[in-house]
């Protein structure tokens, strides 16, 4: 009974399909997770009393850990994917020439610009998350000051410019992923595909350059 | 033989492989006099007749109809599968698509699943056993059944005659970098879903294609339509999210 699902579940296309799936949560992730951090324009107390609501609800631990599970699927199936496509083809070639007709950049870096994303998660739970403790108070209200963290981080070019150098790259994944993800589920219409392929460009896009700005702005915030 | 002054000479890069058990290697050849007219093939052929008068073994290539409707000949052409022209099988593509003095590297398609036999033909048996595992209608003997019984909108005979147009050569699965097979199998699939004889045994044969494709050891498809750009048919990978689709609801559905 197990092993028919466990062969499905093994299958190339549900393969892509979970990939495909733990890929577009993580999408809707990083568009909550960019339009929080949209309130440091706004200033201290927003920023403030807005991770506080986050981080004080008893439900965070389920959410991180779902989060975290997520992007275990993601990564651990892709590194399968990507070492049984090497395994298909043992002899490589002498010469290999894109048509130029297929392939984009960001299509063939998806490994490459995982990996770059990966470490900068890293760091960054790191850096932000476990970062050095600052406490405020608002309305005798004590909470974490992580304005005041961010702002701090931020004033190390080294930060910025790591910063911004792992959002372009996930805007190059998105380019790719989140129509690739579309394709993977089964969904290719020729009346929709265009706006697909345009509305994850601009996805791609709007994540690069409006992540990007959040450190910029602290940068110079921070006395720079 | 036309104007003479036309004649064009190569440099030939060519992969020169005894027997599926041996280690192969790119060999140089020069050749001259080659008519601007000739077919790909047909270059192959003089090139052939020289070798075999020096009394040396002729090199071993895949082909049939010669016409671009069999799916026979392959060749990477310059790292391209069928050579640089779109929409073109090896035998339809033309010397007059390269230049007097050019350097033109060929390879057999490279994949697990296609083991080379010798020089620049491979063995593409596991694409008959991806069809054998369920590329079919089933269907009663009796009768001859009336063809126009069953209605069949335009438009779905439409796209499974586009998906038909499949010749089984293998360049999606050369020029794919994972040599997927996903479109090749997704067109099979396509044909047959798409119309009402088809559809009662569709998911079980994407099921069961599939299943078949994963064992002999494709890649997956990461959507960069290289297949597609390659395929001298134009076969869309609309077709692998068909498939796609197939799969997943058998896979839900299934028992
Ligand atoms: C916030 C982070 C991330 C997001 C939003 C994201 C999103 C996506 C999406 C939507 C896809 C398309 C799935 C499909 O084709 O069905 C994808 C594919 C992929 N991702 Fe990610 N991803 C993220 C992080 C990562 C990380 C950390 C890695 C690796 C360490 C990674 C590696 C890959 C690989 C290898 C592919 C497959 C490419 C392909 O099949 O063409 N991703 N990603
Ligand atoms: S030889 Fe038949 S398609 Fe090229």
């Amino acid at each position: 009974m197990f092993s028919k699902l466990f062969n499905h579940l093994n299958s190339s296309i549900i393969k892509k399909q979970t990939m495909g799936v733990a890929g577009l949560l993580l999408c809707g992730f990083i568009t909550m997770h960019f339009l929080g951090n949209l309130l440091i324009f706004v200033g201290p107390e927003a920023f403030n009393l807005y991770a506080h609501t986050l981080t004080s609800n008893p439900l965070i631990y389920a959410a991180e850990a779902g989060l975290l599970a997520i992007f275990l699927v993601h990564i651990g199936v892709g590194v399968k994917l990507t070492i049984e496509n090497n395994n298909a083809r043992p002899q490589k070639y002498y010469m290999k020439q894109p048509t130029g007709r297929g392939a984009n950049f960001s299509s063939s870096t998806m490994p490459y610009t995982g990996i770059i994303i990966l470490i900068f998660v890293i760091l960054h739970i790191l850096g932000l998350k476990f970062g050095t403790y600052y406490e405020t108070s608002y309305d005798g209200v004590k909470m974490r000051d992580l304005y005041k963290l961010v702002i701090e981080y931020f004033r190390q070019p080294s930060a910025v410019l790591g910063y911004v150098v792992a959002m372009l790259s996930l805007g190059i994944h998105l380019r790719h992923g989140f129509w690739s993800a579309f394709q993977s589920l089964g969904f290719n219409h020729p009346k929709y595909n265009n706006l697909l392929i345009l509305i994850s460009k601009a996805f791609a896009f709007i994540m690069a350059i409006g992540f990007s700005s959040l450190p910029i702005f602290c940068f110079y915030k921070g006395g720079n | 033989m036309g104007d003479q002054s036309k004649l064009m000479s190569l440099n030939l890069k060519i992969w020169r492989q005894p027997n599926s058990g041996s280690q192969g290697e790119m060999i140089d050849y020069k050749l001259d006099g080659i008519s601007p007219d000739m077919s790909f093939l047909e270059m192959l052929d003089v090139l052939n007749e020289e070798l075999v008068q020096e009394g040396k073994d002729s090199i071993a290539y895949d082909h049939d109809c010669r016409e671009g409707i069999c799916g026979m000949c392959s060749l990477m052409i310059n790292g391209q599968a069928h050579g640089p022209e779109a929409s073109t099988t090896t035998c339809q593509l033309h010397m007059r698509k390269f230049k007097d003095g050019d350097t033109i590297v060929i390879e057999p398609w490279r994949a697990k699943a296609f083991p080379v036999l010798k020089d620049l033909m491979v063995d593409r048996g596991s694409f008959d056993a991806i069809i054998s595992a369920g590329g079919y209608v089933n269907c009663n003997t009796g009768n001859a059944p009336d063809g126009n019984a069953i209605p069949i909108p335009k438009e779905s005979a439409d796209l499974a005659m586009d998906a038909a147009a499949c010749i089984g050569c293998g360049a999606c699965v050369a020029s794919c970098k994972n040599a997927s097979a996903m479109l090749f199998v997704s067109a099979k699939i396509s044909q047959l879903a798409l119309l009402p004889q088809g559809k009662p045994e569709a998911q079980k044969r994407a099921e069961s294609m599939v299943t078949k494709m994963d064992e002999l050891g494709f890649g997956n498809c990461t959507n960069e339509a290289e297949c597609e750009a390659s395929c001298p048919k134009g076969i869309k990978i609309e077709n692998i999210a068909r498939m796609n689709r197939e799969y997943l609801s058998s896979a839900l559905k299934s028992k």
